[in-house]
C-alpha cells in the first residue's frame, strides 16, 4: 500500500541553551521496522524524535529518510507524520474535518477530501461518529482519529509520542495490538516514543535504549532483554540485578570480579582490565535457591522483602558487597520450603546465566 | 450510553439524601444572600425604579406618577432619536472593528511571539498602565496632541507637509473613535489573549505536520480558538460604546451625538421619564445585540 523509508540519524545533536538534550546520536532504522525510542523522561527520546519530525531544528547532524536529506525540510515535506502525545485533535472540527486537516491545506476539494477522510474514518471503525467533535469521544477514539488524521497523508514513517500513555491499562493493552496490526498491514516504519519497556518489548522490531541523550542499546528486543549491553539498559529493563565491582581475573571468555567487601563473580565476558571497573548482570527469574556447583555462581543473602504476586513471588536480598538483589521464584518452588524475612537463604545460578555488561564512554 | 449510566449513578445519590440536608440548602442559600442584595439594591432596583418612571408624567419641575406611553413614543417618533441612535450605532461598528483588529494581533503577539511568561506578564502590564489613570485625563490629553495648534498640526505645519493646520484631527468623528479605540482595546486585547493562552500549543504543530502554512494556521486553528475571546471583547466594547457620553461630547466638542449623551441632556433639563424611556430603549437594544454575539458565538466554555 504505502512505500516505507528508512531512516538515518547521522551524529545529530540537540544542544538547548545550555544543556545538551541529545548527544550526536547515529541510528539507522530500516524501512518497515517497527522502533521504539526507550527510556526515561528526560532522556532524549522525545527530542529526536521531534528532529525526525521537523518539529525541532536540529543543532548537528543530518537525518536522511530514504534517499532525501530532511534536515532543513519542513514537517509536511519530509514524508513523516505525527501523532502527538495528547493527539492534539482540533477540538473545533468534527472527526471529518480533523482526519481532512491536511488534504485541506493542500488545497483538495471539498467532496473528495470528505470523502477520502471518510475512507479513512471507516478504515479506523470511526464512520457512525463522523460528525462528532473530539471531545465526545473516549480516549482510545481519540486516538484512532489521530491515527486517521496522520496516516492520511500516506507518509512513510510514522512517528508516535507516548501514543498510549493518556489510555487506562487495560485500553493501552488494546490499541497496542492495534498498533502493531496497523503496522505490518500498512508496512511503513513506525517510531515510537515510550518510558514502558514492556510496550516496547511488546511492539518493536527494534528497540532503542537511551539515556541521557545517547544511545546505550539498538538492537531486537530479546538480544536488549538477554544480553544488555549496559548497566544502564539491564536495570531500565528490569529482571535484571546489576552486580558492580572490578576485574580480578580473565580468561577463556569468562572474567572474575570482586565487589567491596570480598565476595568474588564470574561472568561470560570479552577480557576486561585487571582491577577496572565491571558490571555483570544476573536474570532474575534465573536465580534458584540452594548452594552453587562452582565458585562465583552464588552467594548467601539475607530475605529483606517478600512480595507474592500470584503465579511468581519476587524475593529481594541483601548480601556480602550486593544490595537489592532480586530472584523471582515460581510459587510452587517457594512453597514448598519456608523462607521468612531475615533468613539467610543461599542463592546461586547458571554459568551460562550472568553476563558482563559494557560501558558507555563517558 | 452515557446518559444512562450519568442517570444510574444520579438516582442513588438522591435516594440516599441525608435528612439533615436542608440545613446544607439553607447555608447554601445564606452565602449566595450578599451577592443578591449588592445585586438587588445596586442594579435590579434602580432597573426597576427606571422602567416605572419611564410611564410617568413630567413638565418643567417635577414628575407625576402616572402610566403614560407617550415618553416612548415621543422617544420612537423622532427623527432626531433615530439619528442619534444610528450615530452612536455607527460608533460601536467602526470602534469595534478596529479594537477587534488591534485587539487580536497585540493578543496574538504577547500569546504567540512573547516567549517567556514573565515577559508576557509585564508587556500586559503595560497594557494597563494608561488605566491607572481616569477616563477623563487620558480623553483630555489628546487635546494637546491633536488641537489646531497641537503636536501633530505644528509638526505638520513645520515641516510644510500642509500649509493650514488639519481642522479634522479634533472635535470631529475622528477624534472620538481614535479616543474610544485608546480607551477600550484592552477590553478586547485580555479576553482573545486569555483564549490565545489556552490554544493547546501542540494543536499548531499537529497543523504545521499536516502542511499548513503560517496564514492557514491562522485561519484554520487559531482564529476558530479565539472566537469566544472575541465574542467576549466585543461584548465589553460595544456595551462601553453605546453607554458613553464623555468621550463622545468631549472629543467631538459637541458636534456628534450619542443615546447616552441625549440622556445626560433630558436629564439637565429635568425630563427624567423621558430619560428614563430612553434608557429602556438603549439597554433593550444593547441586551438584543449581546444575544445576537451569544447566538453567534458559544463562550460557555469560557466561563
Amino acid at each position: 500500500m504505502t512505500k516505507a523509508a528508512e531512516i538515518d540519524i547521522a551524529s545529530v545533536s540537540k544542544v538547548y541553551g545550555q544543556s545538551t538534550a541529545v548527544q550526536a546520536i547515529s541510528l539507522k532504522i530500516p524501512a518497515g521496522t517497527y522502533c521504539c525510542l526507550l527510556g526515561p523522561s528526560g532522556c532524549g527520546k522525545t527530542s529526536t524524535l521531534r528532529m525526525i519530525a521537523g518539529h525541532e531544528s536540529i543543532t548537528s547532524g543530518d537525518i536522511r529518510l530514504g534517499n532525501v536529506v530532511v534536515t532543513d525540510l519542513p514537517p509536511a515535506r519530509r514524508g513523516t507524520a505525527m501523532m502527538f502525545q495528547s493527539y492534539a485533535l482540533f477540538p473545533h472540527l468534527d472527526l471529518v474535518d480533523n482526519v481532512a486537516f491536511s488534504l485541506k491545506m493542500k488545497g483538495v476539494e471539498k467532496d473528495e477530501r470528505r470523502q477520502k477522510a471518510l475512507d479513512m474514518l471507516r478504515l479506523m471503525q470511526l464512520e457512525a461518529y463522523a460528525t462528532r467533535r473530539p471531545a465526545q469521544l473516549s480516549g482510545g477514539q481519540q486516538q484512532r482519529v489521530a491515527l486517521a488524521r496522520a496516516l492520511i497523508t500516506d507518509p512513510e514513517a510514522l512517528l508516535l509520542d507516548e501514543p498510549l500513555s493518556a489510555l487506562d491499562p487495560f485500553l493501552k493493552i488494546r490499541m497496542r495490538a492495534e498498533l502493531k496490526r496497523l503496522q505490518t498491514s500498512l508496512g511503513i516504519t513506525f517510531v515510537h516514543v515510550t518510558h514502558s519497556q514492556e510496550e516496547a518489548m511488546a511492539l518493536a522490531d527494534l528497540i532503542v535504549v537511551m539515556n541521557d541523550g545517547r544511545i546505550e542499546q539498538a538492537a531486537a528486543p530479546r538480544t536488549v532483554f538477554e544480553r544488555p549491553a549496559t548497566a544502564f539498559v539491564a536495570r531500565f529493563m528490569g529482571d535484571h540485578n546489576v552486580i558492580s565491582g572490578r576485574a580480578v581475573a580473565s580468561g577463556n571468555g569468562v572474567v572474575t570480579l570482586e565487589v567491596a567487601n570480598g565476595g568474588q563473580f564470574k561472568a561470560i565476558g570479552d577480557a576486561a582490565d585487571i582491577g577496572g571497573p565491571v558490571d555483570i548482570a544476573v536474570r532474575t527469574d534465573r536465580v534458584r535457591i540452594g548452594h552453587p556447583d562452582q565458585a562465583g555462581l552464588g552467594f548467601n543473602g539475607i530475605v529483606s522483602n517478600i512480595e507474592y504476586r500470584g503465579s511468581t513471588v519476587k524475593l529481594t536480598f541483601d548480601g556480602a558487597g550486593v544490595e537489592d538483589f532480586t530472584a523471582i521464584l515460581d510459587d510452587a518452588t517457594f512453597f514448598q520450603q519456608t523462607i521468612r524475612v531475615g533468613d539467610a537463604v543461599p542463592l546461586s545460578w547458571g554459568g551460562a546465566d550472568a553476563i558482563v555488561l559494557g560501558r558507555v564512554a563517558a | 450510553m452515557a446518559t444512562m449510566t450519568d442517570t444510574a449513578i444520579a438516582q442513588p445519590a438522591v435516594r440516599t439524601r441525608k435528612p439533615g440536608s436542608r440545613i446544607g440548602e439553607f447555608a447554601a442559600y445564606l452565602q449566595a444572600l450578599p451577592l443578591l442584595v449588592i445585586l438587588g439594591t445596586f442594579l435590579l432596583l434602580p432597573l426597576l425604579m427606571i422602567a416605572v418612571v419611564s410611564f410617568w408624567d413630567y413638565d418643567f419641575a417635577a414628575m407625576y406618577p402616572d402610566f403614560v406611553t407617550f415618553n416612548y413614543t415621543e422617544t420612537l417618533g423622532s427623527w432626531v432619536t433615530w439619528k442619534t441612535y444610528l450615530n452612536t450605532l455607527k460608533f460601536a461598528v467602526i470602534v469595534w472593528m478596529i479594537t477587534l483588529f488591534v485587539g487580536f494581533w497585540a493578543a496574538y503577539f504577547l500569546a504567540f511571539h512573547v516567549r517567556t511568561s514573565a515577559m508576557q506578564t509585564v508587556l500586559f502590564l503595560v497594557c494597563t498602565v494608561p488605566f491607572l489613570t481616569s477616563n477623563i485625563i487620558r480623553m483630555i490629553s489628546w487635546i494637546p496632541v491633536l488641537g489646531r495648534n497641537g503636536l501633530i498640526n505644528s509638526a505638520l505645519v513645520d515641516t510644510g507637509i500642509v500649509a493650514a493646520p488639519v481642522e479634522w484631527l479634533l472635535y470631529s468623528d475622528f477624534a472620538v473613535v481614535l479616543a474610544m479605540v485608546h480607551l477600550y482595546t484592552l477590553f478586547m486585547v485580555t479576553p482573545i489573549f486569555n483564549t490565545l493562552m489556552r490554544i493547546d500549543r501542540s494543536l499548531v504543530e499537529a497543523a504545521r505536520d499536516a502542511g499548513a502554512s503560517s496564514w492557514q494556521v491562522l485561519t484554520n486553528v487559531i482564529l476558530p480558538l479565539a472566537k469566544p475571546g472575541m465574542a467576549i471583547g466585543t461584548i465589553f466594547v460595544v456595551t462601553l460604546v453605546m453607554a458613553d457620553f464623555s468621550t463622545v461630547q468631549v472629543m467631538s466638542g459637541g458636534q456628534s451625538a450619542s443615546v447616552a449623551l441625549m440622556m445626560k441632556n433630558q436629564m439637565s433639563l429635568l425630563q427624567y421619564p423621558a430619560a428614563a424611556a430612553n434608557a429602556v430603549i438603549l439597554l433593550v437594544l444593547v441586551l438584543m445585540m449581546v444575544a445576537g454575539i451569544l447566538r453567534i458565538v458559544d463562550i460557555r466554555k469560557e466561563l
